[in-house]
C-alpha cells in the first residue's frame, strides 16, 4: 500500500505568481463493490479527503468518493504571496492520516 | 472558387514538403527532476555508429512529457511497489533487502548503470533481476522470483532508478564477459525467424525509418524496465522476446544464455548513455 506521497511544488516563485501544483498518492482506493473469492464483499478503504493548505490558510480541498481509480492524481493551481510551506493532507478510510510538505521560496 | 484553388495549392505544397518517411531523432533535451538524462553520447570504440540515441528520441512529444515530469510517468507507480519489496522480510533468514543493503538510494547508486556484471559462481554474467534471485536464495533463504512475476520487474525499477541520469558502462574485463560478448554480438547480427531478421535490420540499418507505425529507434535499453503505452510495465526479456517473436522466430527463455549474452552485448551499445528507468516509451 501507500509509501510516500509525491509532490511537485516549484522551489521558487515570483510574489503573487500563479503556479502547477501536482500531488499523487499510491492508494488501491477500494471501492467496496467488490466481491473476494468466496463472494464475500471486500470492505471499502478509499482516501476519502484531500486537503491543501498554505502557512495554515486553505487552498485546495476535496472529498473524494469510491468511483475515484487508484493512486489518486491531483494537480492544481495556486497564487503564492510569499515564501512558505505548502502542506498536504490525505484522509484514509481507516483512520490512517497520510501527510506531505513543500517549501517554495518567493523572491 | 479562385481562393478554393490557392488553398490547393499550398495543401500539396505543404505535404510534398514533408518529405520521405523518416524520424531522425529530434532535437530536444530531457531532465527529470532536476537530473540532467543524456540522451546523446559518443558511442564507444569499435561501434557501429558515431552517436547512440537514447530510444526517448524518437517518441512522439506528448510520450516524451510524460517521461520529462516523474509525475506523469506511470512507470513510477512500479517504483514504488518495488520500495516497498525492498522493505519486506521474506525467507527463512527474516531478512529484507534493506536488512543488508540499507538505504537503497545509498547502497544501489551505480548498479543500473552497471550491470550485468560477471558471477564468478554461476560464471555468467549476471543481470539485476538475476542478482535479486541470488540474493533472496543464498540470504534471505526465500524462493526465487520467477520471470516477471513477484514484482519481479518493480523490484528491479526500484533498484534501476536509485542510478537515474547516471551514464551506462559495463564493465567487459572482468571474468569471461569479453567473451558473452562476442556471443551476444553473433545473436545481434543473425538473422533469425520466418522473415529472416536480425535485431541489427531494424535497429542499425533501418534505424529512424518508419514501420508498423512506429520509428525504428536504436534498440537502446537504458531505459528497462519500461512502461510501454501498449503493454504496461515492461521487462527487458519481455521486450527481447517480443522482439523475436515478430521476426517469427523460436523465443529463447528469458535469462537463458542466449538473451544473458544478447543483454551484455546490447547494453554496450547504449554506453554513455543515462539511465532512464522507468522511460516511457511507445
Amino acid at each position: 500500500m501507500a509509501s510516500k506521497p509525491r509532490i511537485k511544488v516549484p522551489k521558487s516563485a515570483s510574489a503573487g505568481e500563479v503556479i502547477t501544483i501536482k500531488t499523487l498518492i499510491s492508494h488501491e482506493m477500494e471501492s467496496g463493490q467488490r466481491k473476494d473469492k468466496d463472494g464475500n464483499p471486500i470492505p471499502r478503504q478509499i482516501i476519502n479527503k484531500f486537503t491543501c493548505t498554505f502557512e495554515g490558510q486553505k487552498v485546495f480541498e476535496c472529498d473524494l468518493d469510491p468511483a475515484i481509480s487508484a493512486n489518486p492524481y491531483f494537480e492544481f493551481n495556486a497564487k503564492v504571496p510569499a515564501s512558505g510551506t505548502f502542506k498536504f493532507t490525505w484522509l484514509d478510510d481507516n483512520g490512517s492520516v497520510y501527510e506531505a510538505e513543500a517549501p517554495i521560496e518567493v523572491k | 472558387m479562385k481562393r478554393l484553388l490557392i488553398a490547393g495549392v499550398v495543401m500539396a505544397a505543404a505535404f510534398a514538403g514533408s518529405g520521405p518517411v523518416m524520424a531522425d531523432p529530434v532535437d530536444d533535451t530531457l531532465e527529470i527532476d532536476g537530473t540532467p538524462i543524456v540522451t546523446r553520447a559518443k558511442a564507444p570504440e569499435g561501434h557501429p555508429f558515431d552517436e547512440v540515441y537514447s530510444g526517448w528520441l524518437f517518441r512522439e512529444a506528448e510520450t516524451r512529457d510524460a517521461e520529462r515530469d516523474s509525475i506523469e510517468n506511470p512507470g513510477m507507480i512500479a517504483v514504488e511497489d518495488g520500495e516497498v519489496l525492498w522493505n519486506k522480510v521474506e525467507g527463512t533468514a527474516g531478512k529484507s533487502c534493506a536488512s543488508c543493503h540499507g538505504d537503497a538510494a545509498e547502497s544501489m547508486k551505480g548498479i543500473g548503470a552497471s550491470f550485468p556484471k560477471w558471477d564468478a559462481d554461476s560464471k555468467k554474467p549476471i543481470n539485476v533481476e538475476l542478482q535479486i534471485n541470488k540474493c533472496r536464495t543464498e540470504q534471505m533463504g526465500a524462493e526465487a522470483l520467477a520471470f516477471n512475476k513477484g514484482g519481479q520487474q518493480e523490484l528491479t525499477s526500484y533498484i534501476k532508478y536509485q542510478s537515474l541520469g547516471m551514464p551506462v558502462e559495463i564493465d567487459l574485463t572482468q571474468g569471461d564477459m569479453q567473451a558473452w560478448w562476442e556471443k551476444g554480438k553473433d545473436v545481434y547480427y543473425t538473422r533469425m525467424g520466418q522473415l529472416n531478421l536480425a535485431c541489427a535490420s531494424c535497429h542499425e540499418k533501418a534505424m529512424g525509418k518508419f514501420i508498423r507505425a512506429d520509428h525504428l529507434s536504436q534498440g537502446q535499453v537504458n531505459g528497462f524496465p519500461t512502461y510501454r503505452l501498449k503493454s504496461g510495465l515492461t521487462s527487458l526479456h519481455q521486450r527481447f522476446r517480443g522482439c523475436i517473436r515478430d521476426t517469427r522466430a523460436e523465443q529463447p527463455k528469458a535469462f537463458s544464455d542466449e538473451l544473458m549474452a544478447l543483454e551484455t552485448y546490447v547494453t554496450w551499445r547504449g554506453t554513455g548513455l543515462s539511465v532512464e528507468t522507468p522511460s516511457v516509451r511507445q
